[in-house]
């Protein structure tokens, strides 16, 4: 379990980074940012870059700032970043809350937000999160910098839109509507695990109604995505158990589960109920007035 | 000679204190917590070369050709070595490590290298050496093997199917062996039953996952033209007996020492192929040899205790009293012995124990199967065992409707029945003798703790919240202390210091420290005076650690020779100070006069004047030095024995369990140390609860492992383990001079039936049963559906 050989580039800019990348990335190299993925390919020998261009010198880049109706979270912005709110209110108190999930403590002080969206692992908290709150990826490369949208984002599991030569600088996550309360949940072997099933869901209420419902699935399909027939059956409906059930129960016949030896569909389909169903108890319980995370 | 006593440091022990029996902290720990142990990785020597192995891609295949050549070019490489390189450094090709059994009937030893076919995922076909690991790993994947894929078989059951493939293209049949167990007339009692409970059970247990894998340094001293070898293995002497066979060196030519053990849990029991080859080249080479297994590798070729699927049936009395077992039990042994038929035998032998079970037969079918050898875990098929026996016991209770304690306690055998011989033998062919013990009261200790009583009302509220918690019981005997001896060697050294050395071998447990309060106690009683030497093979004859024996047979040769040495060092200061010896007593290292007078001699002047003098008589003794070598000879095994009760609670929309409490009462006969009796419980538990509901090591059709990193297989960590309350009872056994029985094992072994059972109860409305292990959330996810009639 010993990496093979490769060359490792620090570069002190993103220009720089940029121009290794257009010179390298067609030979194979790739970006290390927090290691937690790749580091661990490569000692199994899954990974071969002949090189890695390592971003961890570049000043700047692990900056996470509000801007406007998004959160900019920069490229060396690492999981544990999050674990305090990083923004006040409700907002904050979510990604805080999601972050512990988030395999264990000292891969969150390694592994980044950006590194996640990038790697695209199915069960990645981080890609759930982007794909339901809505975001944009910034990458840039010598040739310029432009802008994906999450929707266009994921390719499949583990495969993003992203070119070899470009450096994912920054995702803009949007911030959530004003009064608008959250839950999360998810379900895994062991503390600290990869998720088997994994759900956000939020909504605001008004006189009474949800609106502005979201419901988002990670670790069911290949990638993670908002479930448009579960949150039209929620939208301008009260909140209760019974709306959380039926809606949820949707989502078995809109997913299509991934498979593997441990685990058939059949699981994962009830799964993505059951995350769902919780999920939206945990954003009642969040609404302003009650504890939870709501301003 | 001292005539006023020193002023002994606080610290010095009074006469007649005893360590035995307490709780004192384990000397290996201060060294181990501040970074001071010291492994086989740590050896560092002049000139060390490292190893790696170019290892089979495929489960089963024919080696058609090993081209070394663009390898050998690479950088840093010293040497490339195939099977057809080693044999003539070799006198065996096959480790010939198992036992010996009359049962088996195919000769399926373990090749040092590969040298025309593979017969599992990850056999060594040849050994790279080169300056660093990083550079043999590099030339081992350049290694070019052409290989033509065969046909693999998986699992034991389909490898004994009619026209299944073979797991070795020479061999006939898949069939490694059959044997069974027999005794009463079990098919009259099913005849005449009045019930019979039927089940097939699934039962699997992984791998043993110590934090330090296996490894090998060897070092050629030229001078001497001797070999010294450090390697992490539980049984040194085995490994040098190996070594010395196969290299054709004679007993002295070879020392093997294992440092600091991160672990051993069974898959160091056995000597493999590695720690041969790393040895054999290193003397070819002239150069020291490093080999240490990697976390793949590990996964991939240390043995594993792997899969029994048993067919079993229980016949009853109206009463509720056991009137037989039969049935069969299938084993899958992997691709090869590596340590015989020992796994399956104790399965068999273990089943019935806790019980009086009148008539018994189970028909044993050990199958090959393209997969690594297995050998056996921490609790090596008692596990499985409890696991048939208790779900038995459930089943039947629920058939006759009666408490599954009450239907336990009805055919428990009883304190009045000790010793109790049972119509069973050991692999060796000694009887089964129950020893000891009050199994009734012990599962009334464990019923006690867990609040079996008021459980049902707790139950029924947690229902009425939509929780569903339930409890459940397992009972188990343990045969420890496997005979026959290890040896101990005690000396007080001139310097005055206790010297205690065995090729006994410390793997974690606190042999250590548990030696030295055995010896401490008739030799001054102070720790810091006694110095304990684990796992020499300076030792020529011993054993080393499994079969939680350790305490047992070297703790009694322990204790027989510090007794003896005790009567030598009183007979010397007997002599030099012309007291009677009964008037003497050791205290710290000083010998003191116990009967008012004050006078003492230090220990090392007591050594000084035993080994004599030129022209003289010895001092009051007939041997010189203050030594002795004990090696009693224990044939019979102490059997301790424990109830455990698991409260769970089953979420039923995940299939998620918790085990949220659990009453453990136990009786491993005289303690030498509480504390390091619970630790042993602790960590068996940890590997139980991993047994029960998480650790599986998967394979595919195809024969291809599917969970090679922590990520897939699934140890307990701290955050699944629940709060468990332990209670000790201590009946001694006659078997030695200590009383006491070993405990390694016993965490582990009700675990899986005791969850199992809990989580039947818990959803005992949907009438679940659990009868495999592990078992996945996923899996009672779907006993729940398919409860629920599919739908949701
Ligand atoms: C034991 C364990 C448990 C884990 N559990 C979880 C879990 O529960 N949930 C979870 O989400 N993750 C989990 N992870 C993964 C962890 O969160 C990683 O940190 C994350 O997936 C990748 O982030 P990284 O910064 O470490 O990326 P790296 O490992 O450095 O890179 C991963 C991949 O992304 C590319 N990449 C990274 N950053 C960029 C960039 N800025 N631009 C372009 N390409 C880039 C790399 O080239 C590489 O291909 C776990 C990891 C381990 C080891």
């Amino acid at each position: 379990m010993k990496a093979p050989p490769f060359t490792l580039h620090r570069p002190a800019t993103v220009d720089e980074a940029a121009g290794l990348l257009a010179a390298l990335a067609d030979e194979g190299a790739l970006v290390l940012a927090g290691g937690q993925s790749l580091v661990p390919m490569m000692a199994l020998r899954l990974a071969y870059p002949p090189d890695l261009i390592d971003i961890n010198g570049i000043a700047g880049l692990d900056r996470i700032e509000l801007s406007g109706d998004h959160l900019a979270i920069g490229a060396l912005a690492r999981h544990h970043d999050f674990r305090r709110s990083v923004v006040p209110g409700p907002f904050g108190a979510l990604l805080a809350r999601i972050s512990h999930e988030i395999a264990h403590y000292p891969i969150r002080t390694r592994g980044t937000f950006c590194g996640s969206l990038a790697h695209a692992d199915p069960a990645s908290e981080w890609c759930l999160t982007a794909a339901t709150l809505g975001a944009e990826m910034v990458l840039r490369s010598q040739a310029g910098e432009r802008a994906v949208p999450v929707a266009d984002w994921f390719e499949g599991a583990m495969a993003t839109v992203r070119e070899p030569e470009e450096l994912l600088v920054e995702v803009r996550l949007s911030r959530p509507a004003e009064g608008s309360a959250w839950g999360f949940y998810e379900f895994n072997r062991r503390a600290g695990d990869f998720a088997i099933g994994a759900a956000l869901a939020g909504y605001r209420l008004e006189g009474g109604a949800m609106r502005d419902v979201h419901v988002g699935i990670g670790a069911i399909e290949e990638v993670p995505r908002r479930l448009g027939e579960v949150e039209a059956a929620l939208e301008g409906q009260p909140p209760g158990p019974e709306a959380f059930r039926t809606a949820a129960r949707i989502a078995a016949g809109a997913v299509e589960p991934l498979e593997d030896f441990a685990t058939p569909a059949d699981y994962r389909r009830d799964l993505a109920v059951t995350a769902i169903e919780r999920a939206l108890a945990e954003a009642a319980l969040a609404q302003p007035g009650q504890r939870g995370m709501a301003a | 000679m001292n005539e006023a006593p020193r002023q002994g440091s606080s610290a010095r022990p009074g006469a007649g204190e005893r360590l035995f029996g307490r709780a004192v902290p384990r000397l290996e720990d201060t060294p181990l917590l501040t970074g001071r142990g010291r492994f086989v990785d740590d050896v560092q020597l002049p000139g060390l070369l490292a190893v790696a192995f170019v290892r089979s891609p495929f489960a089963h295949a024919r080696i058609r050709a090993v081209d070394c050549t663009d390898a050998r070019a690479m950088p840093g490489v010293a040497a490339i070595l195939t099977a057809d390189d080693l044999s003539p450094l070799l006198t065996s090709d096959v480790v010939a490590g198992a036992m010996p059994s009359a049962a088996i009937r195919h000769e399926v030893y373990r090749p040092v290298l590969a040298r025309d076919e593979v017969a599992y995922a990850g056999e060594a076909v040849a050994l790279v050496v080169a300056a660093t690991r990083h550079e043999a790993e590099d030339a081992a994947e350049a290694v070019a093997v052409e290989y033509e894929p065969l046909f693999a078989v998986a699992d034991g059951p389909s490898a004994l199917e009619p026209g299944a493939p073979a797991v070795h293209m020479r061999l006939p049949d898949n069939l490694l062996a059959t044997f069974d167990f027999h005794y009463g007339e079990v098919d009259a009692a099913f005849a005449a039953a009045a019930h019979v409970v039927r089940a097939d059970f699934d039962l699997h247990r992984g791998g043993g996952h110590s934090m330090e894998g296996r490894g090998v340094v060897a070092a050629p001293d030229p001078v001497e033209d001797r070999l010294r070898v450090w390697s992490s293995t539980q049984t040194p002497h085995a490994l040098k007996a190996a070594l010395c066979t196969m290299l054709g060196r004679g007993d002295d030519d070879i020392s093997v020492s294992v440092p600091d053990l991160g672990g051993g849990f069974g898959p160091k029991l056995v000597t493999y192929p590695e720690e041969i080859a790393v040895t054999a080249v290193a003397a070819h080479l002239g150069r020291p040899l490093k080999w240490i297994e990697d976390r793949q590798e590990h996964f991939l070729v240390s043995t594993q205790e792997r899969d029994q699927h048993w067919r079993m049936e229980m016949a009853l009395e109206a009463d509720g009293r056991i009137a037989g077992i039969r049935g069969a039990l299938t084993y899958d042994i992997g691709a090869y012995t590596a340590r015989g038929l020992n796994v399956p035998y104790a399965s068999g032998m273990m089943l019935t124990l806790p019980y009086n079970v009148p008539s018994y037969r189970l028909d044993i079918a050990v199958a090959l199967t393209n997969k690594a050898p297995a050998t056996p875990v921490r609790g090596a098929g008692q596990p499985q065992a409890t696991f048939v026996m208790e779900r038995l016991l459930d089943l039947a209770a629920a058939e006759l409707g009666l408490d599954r304690a009450e239907i336990r306690d009805r055919n428990l055998v009883r304190a009045e029945q000790m010793p109790c011989r049972k119509p069973l033998k050991l692999r060796g062919g000694t009887d089964v003798v129950l020893d000891s013990g009050d199994y009734p009261a012990t599962q009334r200790a464990a019923l006690a703790q867990a609040g079996w009583a008021g459980f049902a009302a707790r139950k029924a509220a947690a229902r009425e919240e939509g929780r569903s918690i339930g409890l459940g019981l397992a009972n188990y005997v343990e045969g420890t202390g496997r005979g026959p001896y290890e040896t101990v060697t005690v000396r007080v050294t001139r310097q005055g210091r206790v010297r205690v050395s065995t090729g006994a071998t410390a793997m974690g447990q606190g042999l250590q420290t548990a030696m030295m309060q055995i010896v401490a106690d008739h030799l001054g009683a102070d720790p810091a005076n006694i110095d304990i030497h684990l796992g020499d093979t300076a030792e020529p004859y011993g054993f080393g650690g499994f079969n939680s024996r350790q305490t047992v047979v070297a703790g009694a040769s322990a204790d027989a020779a510090a007794r003896a040495v005790r009567h030598k060092v009183l007979s010397v200061a007997a002599h030099k100070l012309g007291v009677e010896a009964h008037a003497l007593d050791i205290a710290g290292d000083l010998v003191v006069e116990t009967g008012g007078g004050n006078r003492s001699l230090t220990l090392a002047e007591v050594a000084v004047a035993a080994q004599g003098i030129a022209g003289f008589r010895l001092p009051g003794i007939d041997t010189p030095g203050l030594q002795a070598t004990e090696r009693v000879v224990i044939d019979d095994m102490a059997y301790a024995n424990g109830c455990a009760v698991a409260e769970v609670e089953v979420d039923r929309a995940t299939g998620g369990v918790r085990v949220t409490r659990l009453a453990f009462a136990h009786d491993c006969g005289v303690m030498v140390n509480p504390a390091m009796v619970e630790g042993q419980l602790m960590g068996g538990i940890a590997l139980g609860l991993g047994n029960a509901l998480f650790e599986r090591m998967a394979y595919d059709e195809a024969g291809q492992p599917l969970t090679t990193t922590y990520a897939d297989y699934l140890l307990v960590t701290s955050a699944e383990m629940p709060e468990v309350a332990v209670s000790h009872t201590e009946s001694p056994t006659h078997l030695n001079a200590l009383g006491v029985k070993g405990v390694g094992e016993s965490g582990v072994i009700p675990m899986a039936a005791a969850i199992a059972s809990a989580i039947d109860d818990a959803l005992d409305d949907l009438g679940v049963r659990v009868l495999r292990a592990p078992v996945s959330p996923q899996e009672v996810r779907a006993a729940i559906r398919a409860a629920e009639g599919g739908a949701r």
